[in-house]
């Protein structure tokens, strides 16, 4: 079976802080799998790591086939075959909505303009964001934001989609619209690994979950049996304090 | 506040700026010594007659700093460019950019503007031009250059590495995230530092008259030392101030544009 990503005894330490101690995972095509763990157990670091964001000290990614940690890759044409959307979204303050989206197009891609301002603008028609297309990233509340930046992101028409807690700086109220964006993703069959806080999402769209543990993937398996029926006594203490903050 | 509350308020203000300033004149006018100050430096006639040619002297500032300004911005971008590149093999430019800016932010620019105005014509070597203006010019794009390449620095500095990450997780390169990322935000930071570097330029384009080039401040000099009255000194003085008030409004006005535009909804 052909692997969308493999990730193959990843470490990486930042200074004297060992984040990931040998981190094993494999995602199928149009495989959505979900990372829980609590904070600081190596996650992000694992998402940024994929996009080649953080320099890994040892073991191998492989991407479609490809290795991407090896040397001289072309860091450029890998990161554009992944997405990935941040916490914080981080648009760019000062272009307004579509020239957010078709930036990397544009210059990455070196697609013409026309070409790229109807593509973005046929994916934030899609996204319900269409009427903000000449806005400006501070003039949008939380939740369109975190749009704008998955469609920034899906404007590179990627093969693998990482989504680093997306919804974890949004007001309550706005996490359903973002979390509703992702499963249109999901049905639509983009492979994606979704670093989340949100078990009812993780249960709902996963299939898989994997928990994180100290820089390595205790436990994983379908969602049902992660979340409801953990063997790990790490996993069952994670979620017993998620299921007393009211989280899941 | 109610609108009888403003109106009082503004005739406070009103009524106190006018006493102060009368009160102020009148201490000014009455102090002993004041008639000699007047005839020394505020005489309307002496005025008269050396402004015009003041003015027209000023216009070389203008050029100067004009000219200066157009290297100065590009050049100090280059050099906080070199000096933000990452990586081991961009080590021995970052050291140049350093040296540079060390040196030439730490020498009295009166100092760099003497050795090149005097020294360099001097040498006396074929296709060096003689003019002192020309090599005002270049000694004051040398010093500023440094000075001015530590503010877009800041501004480089100040923007969150996220951005930078955030676009070069799309895929653009290190330069093209500089180029339309990082840069555009980093210089509009630095706007009102900037103009503070441009407003010293202006004032420091006298300096250039110690070479000879009949600037403003030269030529009130030379008024001043055939009258023995300092009036020229005065207008020349308010020629400078002239230039630079609208110019401080005008960064005012930029900034809060750049500042609404960034919280609009388009149209």
């Amino acid at each position: 079976m052909s692997e969308a990503l493999l990730v193959d005894g990843v470490h990486k330490s930042f200074g004297a802080v060992e984040v990931l101690r040998g981190v094993d995972l494999a995602v199928a095509d149009h495989e959505v799998v979900c990372l829980i763990g609590a904070s600081g157990s190596g996650k992000s670091t694992l998402l940024r790591c994929v996009n080649l964001l953080e320099p890994i000290d040892a073991g191998r990614i492989v991407v479609e086939g490809e290795e991407i940690t090896a040397r001289n890759v072309d860091v450029n044409r890998i990161r554009r075959r992944i997405g990935i959307v941040f916490q914080a979204y981080n648009l760019f303050p000062h272009m307004s909505v579509l020239k957010n989206v078709t930036l990397a197009p544009t210059l990455a891609l070196r697609k013409g303009r026309a070409e790229a301002e109807e593509d973005a603008s046929a994916l934030l028609e899609r996204f319900g964001l269409a009427d903000k297309r000449n806005d400006y990233p501070d003039s949008l509340s939380g939740g369109q934001q975190q749009r704008v930046a998955i469609v920034r992101a899906l404007a590179m028409q990627p093969q693998l989609m990482l989504l680093d807690e997306v919804t974890s700086a949004l007001d309550p109220e706005l996490v359903a619209e973002v979390l509703e964006v992702i499963r249109e993703l999901a049905a639509g069959g983009m492979t994606m690994v979704i670093a989340t806080h949100e078990m009812s999402f993780a249960r709902d769209i996963a299939n898989r979950v994997c928990f994180l543990d100290a820089g390595v993937i205790l436990e994983q398996g379908p969602p049902e049996e992660i979340l409801s029926r953990p063997k790990e006594a790490r996993t069952q203490q994670f979620l017993e304090r998620i299921i007393e903050a009211g989280r899941l | 506040m109610s609108g009888g509350d403003g109106r009082r308020s503004a005739a406070i203000a009103v009524i106190s700026t006018v006493a102060v300033f009368t009160l102020l004149a009148l201490a000014i006018t009455h102090a002993p010594g004041w008639p000699e100050v007047r005839r020394t430096f505020f005489d309307w006639g002496q005025f008269k007659d050396s402004l015009p040619d003041i003015a027209r002297a000023f216009l070389l500032n203008v050029k100067i700093f004009t000219i200066a300004e157009a290297f100065i911005l590009v050049f100090a971008l280059l050099l906080a460019v070199i000096r933000s590149l990452p990586g081991p093999a961009a080590l021995p430019l970052r050291l140049l950019g350093i040296a540079y800016a060390d040196f030439f932010r730490g020498v009295p620019t009166i100092l760099v503007i003497a050795m090149l105005g005097f020294g360099a014509p001097a040498l006396q070597l074929k296709g060096i031009p003689l003019s002192t203006t020309f090599w005002g010019i270049v000694a004051l794009v040398l010093v500023y250059t440094a000075y001015v390449s530590e503010v877009y620095r800041a501004g480089i500095e100040s923007v969150h590495p996220s951005q930078a990450a955030a676009a070069r997780s799309l895929g653009l390169t290190h330069w093209q995230s500089l180029r339309t990322v990082v840069l555009p935000q980093a210089v509009r930071r630095v706007i009102p530092p900037l103009l503070n570097d441009f407003i010293g330029l202006q004032k420091d384009t006298a300096l250039v008259g110690f070479l000879g080039s009949i600037e403003a401040f030269k030529q009130s000099q030379i008024d001043a030392a055939a009258t023995f009255n300092y009036t020229s000194y005065v207008a020349a003085a308010l020629l400078f101030v002239a230039l630079t008030i609208p110019l401080a409004r005008f960064t005012d006005w930029l900034v809060a544009r750049d500042r609404r535009r960034r919280q609009a909804v388009g149209t």
